[in-house]
């Protein structure tokens, strides 16, 4: 175990290059783009130049190149991202407040794309080369041919406005909204622990297109990996033990080669939700999910490149810690690992 | 342990495999059905869609009606026999807009393509051959770049370069470049290793005749595969890229604009504004995802008989 | 037959040649320990001479060869090379070239002179270039000829090995194992080198195969006047084509002589276990085959005292404490053991079984 830690450790040492790679990255893109940030927030807007330079000195832009980045730097290290150009709210504490919603989504999201990636994949592998595997293996290519933001839109145009089964987008419906009091921000888990049978109704029908959503659209990868799994699985000298002894083909699947078969897919989670990630972006705008990825797009729109600078590293961050979470999980289950 | 058999790779070889498991089915009790047919496909579709755009591009009213102008039919009528599929709330022709509305996708793939995959290339040539501090230092780099979620980062670099189409260009350029250095980088260690490199470095030949003669052949054929999924892929994030607005300006015919703006008409029920340039970027993203694995499976006999 | 080893004659004079490689733990940076590959070696090889270099796998022979080449860069320890073109050229001053210290450009004009012919005919040569721009190459990188001299020039030398001008348009993959170790031995040809490291050349070679490739490389040597230095990791292979024999253990020399004397005259114990290995085509003469105990020990941590002293069968006490000085035991017979002077090994002799005469003289 103390082997575990150790690995652990020097996992996360490894992501802070990453973290500062990309901060790197990211504050010289922006400062290296013609203009300042003040002027491009104001832009056309009959400000005089006084305000905007009083505003620069207020943001630190009026220094050298090389101390602002050493400020920013150990800001970001202190766990202060600056504040927003647009609303002067501190960045880190705008995306706390929408971290939730992302999060529950992001969730959601992957169950849906878990169940039906390990189901299809399973299911394909056991009855490999026959109509059913066909029609898998076509649904896996649509999951990963169509964009994300079409899917929705469909569903949308389907299920909330011809069919009318579903809300077409937010995260509470009407009156819901002013009379639901949030705990954690993930609104599921808020309306169990509120005992609110009737807003946990109303929160998993907004939740069910996005996640649905983002799920089908990245349940691909999990899908092809289960089924390519499954099938190496099957064919080891185990199974086929299993099988001589006489078992029963479904106790085969489900006792002997399942638990095998899933292990390695666990390797892929990582770049899954990198992938989920991408997904969630467009998922919250096209259904108005009032998440990071958004506010991401609406500081973006807004040119506030401090809210922007803030967003990356954020989701930087989030990354590094599910991929180092998804390595950890790995050596845990598969007992053959060892650090 | 991740090489580009499980990022971008993998991610889009699914494709074409599920789709080689519905022509196989298709084509059961004929004889084999070869890869070949996989990447003949692919091929039509693309070279269809380059064609198509191609026409839009040089005669706009091909079909009779012009993609920009207004008031070529009814405001937000349906698909009928003269408008096939429908028209928008300028009273434009959708059908005339679909036509044309790949030249954006197509441009910023293919050029956002080459422009990753010359740097990417290079440089995972020069890190996996030189090895060393330079080696780390850009792996580093590229597994940082890798790790993030390509679309957001995208979005991030378009928004800083300032929307239209030399700024997407520029934005798949780089978002790429870890897939190629990764490829190239990996293929270049191997080739390193071989006992022919050591017999060029014998005869005194030097670092950069190396890498361009001996190391940089070797790994064409896995980058002309990953090439090819990273194209599905791009013009995934050029559609992307397009519907969130950094796309080419209004009056132009763009598949992804012309679904942000047909989400406007939605609650309407005006699924035609959205449902067709969907349909066209679903197809070309398939034809280079099956471009794709028919060259896999050329360069690379084993996988075909493996099923996966 | 065998020049005596003076200092003007030699072609290649090595001293104290020592490669260590470092051992690393996983995903660490911390230093484990060195893999004493080649440990101080000294060499001396006469013009058109061949050295045959012999040991089990493992024993460093062939990071040896390649350290002499600079394919591997050596941890210490001298190279002489007596490079005719270059003192022709003038751009050496002394008489031999001092190749650890040759800069870039000193080292490429070297390689024109020191060339290598591979073990696995396969791996080394690169399959996406026909066999006219792998054999050209080297003309091409030296700057040598126009094209249409240098097509020329390949011809020559694919006739000189065996291989005609047809084959120059053909791909590696076209030949056979033979034909492909032929490849090589014109790529290393066409420069015209002195000096040709051949790393076990006919190893990966089915049998009735070696003897056609190792005719000809003696062909070539009488032809061209090249020297080798020959590798392998059976005597049998060396027996012919060597003038000397040099038996490595353990990134050491154990012992050095002309290839008569070697044979008839082991002096350590490992040559005697080599030697009685080596076939004989008499089907009434049988020899005690002795067969080595135990396996090679890690480089890493190799034994105390003298490194064969595990699975030395006359080991003593001093064996395990001392190592043995390399020295010179009369006849330019050189050996590493402590009691080389004593013991009577058994030789290879026609038809003799007895074989006590060993005592060095």
């Amino acid at each position: 175990m103390s082997g575990l830690l150790r690995y652990a450790f020097q996992r996360l040492l490894l992501t802070i290059p990453m973290i500062f790679i990309l901060l790197t990255v990211i504050f010289l893109i922006i400062r290296v783009m013609p203009g300042d940030p003040i002027s491009m927030v104001y832009g056309a807007r009959p400000v005089s130049e006084e305000l905007k330079a009083e505003k620069r000195a207020e943001y630190g832009f009026d220094k050298p190149i090389l101390v602002q980045y050493g400020v920013y730097i150990s800001g970001v290290f202190r766990g202060d991202f600056g504040n927003s150009i647009r609303t002067s709210t501190p960045v880190l504490q705008e995306l706390f407040l929408r971290f939730p919603a992302t999060i529950e989504l992001a969730l959601f999201g992957l169950l849906v794309a878990a169940i039906l990636g390990f189901t299809t994949g399973v299911l394909a592998a056991t009855r490999a080369d026959r109509p059913v595997d066909h029609g898998i293996r076509v649904f896996h290519i649509a999951s990963f041919a169509i964009p994300v933001f079409w899917l929705g839109l469909m569903f949308q145009v389907i299920f909330a406005v011809k069919l009318k089964w579903l809300p077409v987008a937010g995260r509470l419906g009407g009156e819901m909204a002013f009379t639901f009091r949030p705990v954690t921000g993930l609104y599921v888990l808020d309306a169990i622990l509120r005992l609110d049978g009737h807003a946990l109704l109303d929160v998993l029908q907004h939740l069910a297109l996005p996640a649905l959503t983002l799920g089908i659209a990245t349940t691909g990868l999990l899908g092809r990996m289960s089924r390519a799994s499954m099938l190496e699985t099957l064919d080891q000298d185990y199974v086929t033990t299993a099988r001589a002894k006489g078992l029963g083909e479904r106790v085969v699947v489900l006792r002997h080669a399942l638990r095998n078969a899933l292990i390695p897919i666990v390797t892929v989670f990582g770049l899954e939700f990198a992938v989920l990630m991408g997904g969630a972006v467009l998922t919250e705008t096209v259904f108005s999910w009032p998440g990071i990825a958004s506010y991401l797009i609406r500081s973006i729109n807004a040119r506030d490149y401090i809210a922007v600078q803030g967003s990356v590293v954020f989701i930087a961050l989030f990354i590094s810690v599910i991929n180092l979470i998804v390595d950890l999980l790995y050596s845990l289950i598969d007992p053959r690992v060892r650090y | 342990m991740r090489d580009y058999g499980e990022g971008q790779g993998v991610r889009r070889s699914f494709l074409a495999y599920g789709f080689l498991a519905l022509l196989h089915r298709v084509s059961r009790g004929r004889a084999a059905l070869h890869k070949q047919t996989v990447l003949k496909v692919g091929l039509v579709i693309v070279l269809a869609f380059l064609l198509m755009t191609a026409i839009a591009r040089a005669w706009p009213s091909v079909n009779g009606y012009s993609p920009i102008l207004y008031r070529d039919g009814p405001r937000l009528g349906g698909p009928s026999l003269s408008h096939w599929m429908g028209t928008d709330q300028l009273q434009r022709d959708v059908f005339s807009r679909i036509l044309g509305g790949g030249y954006a996708s197509l441009i910023v793939a293919f050029a956002g393509v080459a422009l990753s995959m010359v740097t990417g290339s290079l440089l995972g040539w020069i890190s996996g051959y030189a090895g060393g501090w330079l080696d780390r230092v850009l792996s580093l780099a590229m597994d940082a770049i890798y790790a993030f979620p390509s679309l957001i980062l995208a979005i991030v670099l378009v928004a800083m370069f300032g929307a239209g189409i030399s700024p997407m260009i520029w934005a798949v350029g780089v978002v790429y470049i870890p897939t190629y250095f990764r490829v190239t980088r990996a293929e270049s260690m191997q080739v390193r290793e071989t006992t022919y490199i050591e017999a060029v470095r014998a005869i005194g030949a030097s670092r950069t005749r190396i890498v361009l003669r001996h190391v940089a052949p070797n790994t064409i054929n896995a980058i002309m595969a990953v090439s090819s999924f990273n194209l599905a892929d791009a013009i995934l994030t050029v559609a992307a890229l397009s519907f969130l607005g950094f796309g080419l300006p209004p009056p132009a015919p763009d598949w992804g604009f012309d679904i942000q703006n047909g989400q406007k008409y939605l609650q309407s029920g005006s699924w035609w504004l959205i449902t067709f340039p969907g349909l066209m970027i679903i197809a070309l993203s398939l034809g280079f995802g099956l471009i794709g694995e028919g060259i896999s499976d050329l360069v690379n006999p084993k996988r075909r008989r493996k099923h996966v | 037959m065998i020049r005596v080893a003076g200092e003007e004659g030699a072609l290649l004079e090595v001293t104290g040649l020592t490669k260590h490689f470092p051992v690393r733990q996983k995903g660490f940076r911390r230093l484990r320990g060195l893999v004493r590959a080649v440990d101080g070696i000294d060499l001396r090889i006469q013009e058109r001479e061949t050295l045959g270099l012999v040991g089990e796998s493992g024993c460093g022979k062939t990071t040896a060869g390649r350290a002499v080449l600079r394919l591997v860069e050596p941890t210490a320890g001298r190279i002489l090379f007596r490079s005719r073109r270059m003192a022709a050229d003038g751009v050496a001053e002394a008489r031999a070239v001092d190749v650890l210290s040759a800069s870039r450009r000193e080292m490429k004009m070297l390689r024109r002179d020191m060339q290598i012919i591979f073990q696995d005919p396969y791996s080394s040569l690169n399959p996406r270039m026909t066999v006219g721009s792998i054999v050209g190459e080297p003309l091409i990188v030296h700057r040598m000829g126009r094209a249409l001299e240098r097509a020329d020039r390949v011809r020559e030398v694919l006739a000189a090995v065996g291989l005609t001008p047809e084959h120059m348009r053909r791909y590696p993959h076209e030949f056979s194992g033979g034909q492909r170790q032929r490849i090589g031995i014109a790529r290393a040809l066409v420069l015209e080198p002195q000096l040709i490291v051949c790393d076990e050349p006919v190893s990966a070679l089915d049998v009735s195969i070696q003897a056609q490739v190792l005719n000809l490389l003696e062909d070539l040597q009488r032809e061209f006047g090249l020297t080798y230095l020959f590798i392998a990791h059976n005597l049998s292979v060396v027996k012919h084509i060597s003038n000397r024999v040099a038996v490595m253990y353990l990134g050491r020399i154990v012992e050095l002589a002309s290839t008569e004397r070697l044979f008839a005259e082991p002096k350590h114990p490992y040559t005697e276990a080599l030697v009685s290995a080596v076939p004989v085509p008499e089907p009434d003469y049988m020899v005690e085959r002795m067969i080595l105990q135990g396996d090679v020990p890690s480089p890493v941590t190799p034994p105390s005292g003298c490194h064969f002293h595990p699975r030395c069968r006359y080991a003593v006490e001093v064996c395990r404490s001392e190592a043995p000085v390399y020295r010179d035991v009369g006849h330019d017979h050189f050996v590493a053991c402590h009691r080389g002077d004593e013991l009577s090994l058994q030789p290879i002799r026609d038809g003799d079984r007895s074989g006590g005469g060993g005592t060095a003289s």
